[in-house]
């Protein structure tokens, strides 16, 4: 079995994790900028976690035969301070010739306030500007609906996006429909505790198909498992889908959306 | 797609497990001391939710545990989420 891990936080996971996902059938991770799980009290930092992204991690994941990308941005977790952010931003074109960055993510909201949501535009428009892919996070648990909702009201006021280029990630139940119905594509993320169970991300796949639908485990620092997609895979074939139904949410799906960058090559 | 003997056999126990989990976890809430709070009220409102007869419960469920206001708020004091909405912010 192949896959691809379209979006993994690797480098809050071990070498032992490459070790398991080449061993599982990863081709290739791509690595979204987040949230450390504390908050960087400067651009210096930031620009230091870039480094590590477009640099350092490559050659990680490189030693285990697995093509590794980025994404770059500040997160929506600090980006409530929008002087801070926009520093932080300024920073992000001279990353963006490096051969392995994708495009602008994982932006989007966290608690929805009015300056997350000026600093998200602010991004769509820094990928506009360069033609990039967007990878956009939705938020937690109570905030999610309201906050998929603010970024589809806010993506509408872009008539020069092109939805094909952009997915909206973590969707659950209550979320998928509105963002495949806007034509975006959508991501499922597998987590033990919050966000899809395996079983749900199928039923998901069940009810409203394949079409503009990857799968990942965004595994990082918290409760997560860097193996959910091939488990999630497995569940599959234990319900009754077929190679190619599963060979095609794990691995052409993401292929072809992410193959939108010129620099994805798999 | 599984049928519905399919299914049980593969996920029965499991769902059994959960549901035993659910109200054991209910019976601890009700032997322990302290105030009212929020998420126990909203985790008992969508309980009802699992007896309706539609396709959607789990859609359900989950906006149910929804912030179910409209604008962007100005400041948080939080950057987490609890998995339920603080009632005072709901319309």
């Amino acid at each position: 079995m192949r896959y691809i891990e379209p979006h993994a936080h690797m480098v809050s996971r071990t070498t032992d994790d490459y070790q398991n996902l080449a061993l599982a059938g990863c081709e290739a991770v791509c690595e979204p900028a987040f949230w450390a799980g504390f908050d960087r009290s400067s651009a210096d930092g930031f620009h230091d976690y870039f480094r590590q992204l477009t640099d350092y991690e490559p050659k990680r994941a490189a030693k285990f035969g697995i093509q590794h990308y980025a994404w770059l941005c500040i997160n929506p977790k600090e980006a409530d301070d929008p002087g801070f952010a926009r520093e932080v931003m300024s920073l992000i074109p001279e990353f963006l010739a490096c051969p392995t960055v994708l495009g602008i993510g994982e932006i989007g909201l966290n608690k929805n306030t009015r300056n997350e949501l000026t600093i998200f535009e602010e991004h769509v428009q820094l990928a506009l500007d360069h033609d990039l892919p967007v990878l956009i996070h939705t938020p937690h648990l109570e905030d999610k609906l309201k906050g998929t909702r603010l970024i589809l009201d806010s993506l509408a006021n872009f008539s020069a996006l092109n939805r094909s280029k952009v997915i909206i990630d973590h969707v659950e139940e209550h979320t998928v429909a509105h963002v495949l119905d806007a034509g975006f594509w959508a991501g499922m993320t597998l987590y033990p505790n919050s966000k899809c169970s395996l079983d749900r991300a199928i039923d998901i796949l069940e009810i409203h198909g394949p079409e503009r639908l990857w799968m990942n485990s965004a595994c990082d620092w918290g409760i997560s498992d860097p193996l959910a997609v091939p488990k999630c895979a497995l569940q599959m074939k234990h319900r009754r889908h077929s190679a190619a139904a599963i060979e095609r949410i794990i691995y052409q799906n993401p292929r072809d959306f992410l193959s939108q960058s010129p620099r994805f090559v798999s | 797609m599984p049928s519905k003997t399919d299914l049980l056999d593969l996920q029965f126990i499991e769902a059994r497990h959960k549901l035993i989990e659910l109200a054991a976890f209910l019976d601890r809430l009700d032997r322990a001391q302290g105030a009212p709070d929020f998420r126990l009220d909203a985790l008992r409102a969508a309980l009802p939710i699992l007896m309706e007869s539609r396709p959607d419960r789990a859609r359900a469920v989950l906006v149910s545990f929804s912030d179910l206001s409209a604008d962007p708020i100005t400041t948080t004091t939080t950057q987490g989420a609890v998995g339920a909405p603080f009632p005072s912010t709901q319309p």
